[in-house]
């Protein structure tokens, strides 16, 4: 499961006992979204209720239901020894859970986290080595740098003094809470820092896993379609910010900006947008000044809380 | 996307469940999956007996229930069907739909033994 330290279950266990976060029963999680299916079970009605209820049930201290309630108990056939355990919980709870833990330690130490996802090859890892070295002088960072394989990322991140810690997902397509709850243990990132989390290059699978990141930031550059926006929408409606990137390139390509940014706005209509270049350095005073507000607003908002 | 880490996360939830129930095993699970999801219910059931083995839910059945999407469409202002994510009103053809149903990923309930 946890592919920085090869942990298994057991550590998962453990882990329970840090904030208490994971230790809820099986209704704490919000049903409060208003979708319709408590009718619709498919064995609803379809025959007689002969089988008896003489069974006892058990109403479990946690909340845990067995026969009479829901299907258990009058509405499955040749129900036999089993019982129907009632749950509902989303299946990414046990990734929320953890990225609750880790939005607590940041927000405790005055962390400004941001989770920057995209295709590979969309420039993240020189964007990031820019935005350090304009910051610098007035904001410590540290870096998370989430790969498949190789430190390659970590250390060119490395190379402009912050420190960074890599995490190899090995056969994972993303970065997931826990994950990135180890690698903050080794990172001990400063206070009052900013803490940039590379994801797994891809536009699909990070756009589900919060890590307890203030924002995510999407990565997308010119060589790659106007319309990845509408392929990829999940990644474009979880994100805050957009970075349009390799800007300098325009000149060479056919790739219509303002379509590009109607198509992530119509997915996502609170998305902030801006226009940079890595390379030349282009936006890249915005993206700083973007990131200073964000963080003071961040803070400002926790001082209240 | 990212059908083995759900399936991981199924099967540990289920595991869970199932100890603190005292049950000896896991015979089904019973799940919400919405339509819009971008979950592939044949890739969890694939990835479901690889990852379930070995623990307290091997050789349990996923019973998978779809979720039609659905929305509130702000200009018309009703409920109506959506078929893809962020996509257009049926009636009006416009964008302003909010989606209320159809993302589900839920672990419903399951029957232990």
């Amino acid at each position: 499961m946890c592919s920085v330290c090869g942990c298994g279950e057991a550590t998962i266990a453990l882990d329970k006992d840090k904030a208490g976060a994971h230790a809820h029963g099986p209704h704490d999680h919000a049903h409060d979204h208003d979708h319709p299916h408590d009718h619709n079970h498919p064995h609803d009605h379809d025959h007689p209720h002969d089988h008896g209820h003489d069974h006892d049930h058990r109403h479990h201290e946690d909340g845990a239901i067995d026969y009479d309630r829901g299907i258990g108990g009058a509405h499955v056939p040749g129900l036999g020894q089993e019982r129907i355990v009632r749950i509902e919980r989303d299946i990414l709870s046990k990734n929320d859970a953890y990225a609750r833990d880790n939005r607590r330690f940041l927000a405790e130490r005055g962390v400004f986290a941001l989770n920057f996802v995209s295709s590979p090859g969309s420039g993240k890892t020189c964007l990031l080595v820019k935005a350090i070295e304009a910051l610098k002088e007035r904001m410590a960072v540290t870096v998370i740098e989430g790969d498949q394989q190789t430190s390659n990322d970590a250390e060119r991140i490395r190379a402009t003094g912050a420190s960074a810690v890599q995490i190899n997902t090995g056969k994972g397509c993303h970065l997931d809470a826990h994950m990135v709850g180890h690698a903050l243990e080794t990172l001990a990132p400063p206070p009052g820092s900013a803490l940039f989390i590379e994801n797994v290059g891809n536009l699909v699978c990070p756009a589900a896993f919060d890590l307890g990141e203030a924002h995510k930031v999407v990565v997308l550059s010119v060589t790659e379609g106007e319309d990845k926006p509408l392929k990829y929408p999940d990644m474009f409606a979880a994100a805050d910010l957009l970075l349009l990137n390799k800007s300098d390139l325009l000149p060479h390509l056919d790739f219509d900006v303002g379509a590009c940014l109607a198509n992530a706005l119509r997915v996502n209509p609170r998305l902030q947008t801006l226009i940079v270049s890595a390379k030349t350095g282009d936006g890249l005073a915005a993206f700083v000044a973007w990131i200073e507000a964000s963080a003071a607003r961040r803070a400002a908002d926790m001082a209240r809380a | 996307m990212h059908e083995m880490a759900l399936t991981e996360s199924i099967v540990e939830i289920a595991v869970e469940e199932a100890r603190k129930q005292g049950a000896r095993k896991v015979t089904r699970v019973f799940l919400d999956i919405g339509a819009l999801s971008c979950v592939e219910p044949e890739a969890l059931e694939f990835c479901f007996s690889a990852v379930a083995s070995g623990t307290a839910a091997e050789g349990a059945r996923l019973e998978i229930e779809r979720v039609a999407g659905a929305g509130w469409c702000l200009d018309c202002e009703r409920s109506v069907p959506l078929a893809e994510r962020f996509g257009a009103c049926p009636r009006c053809g416009r964008y302003r739909v909010r989606m209320t149903a159809g993302d589900e990923l839920r672990i419903r309930e399951m029957e232990i033994d």
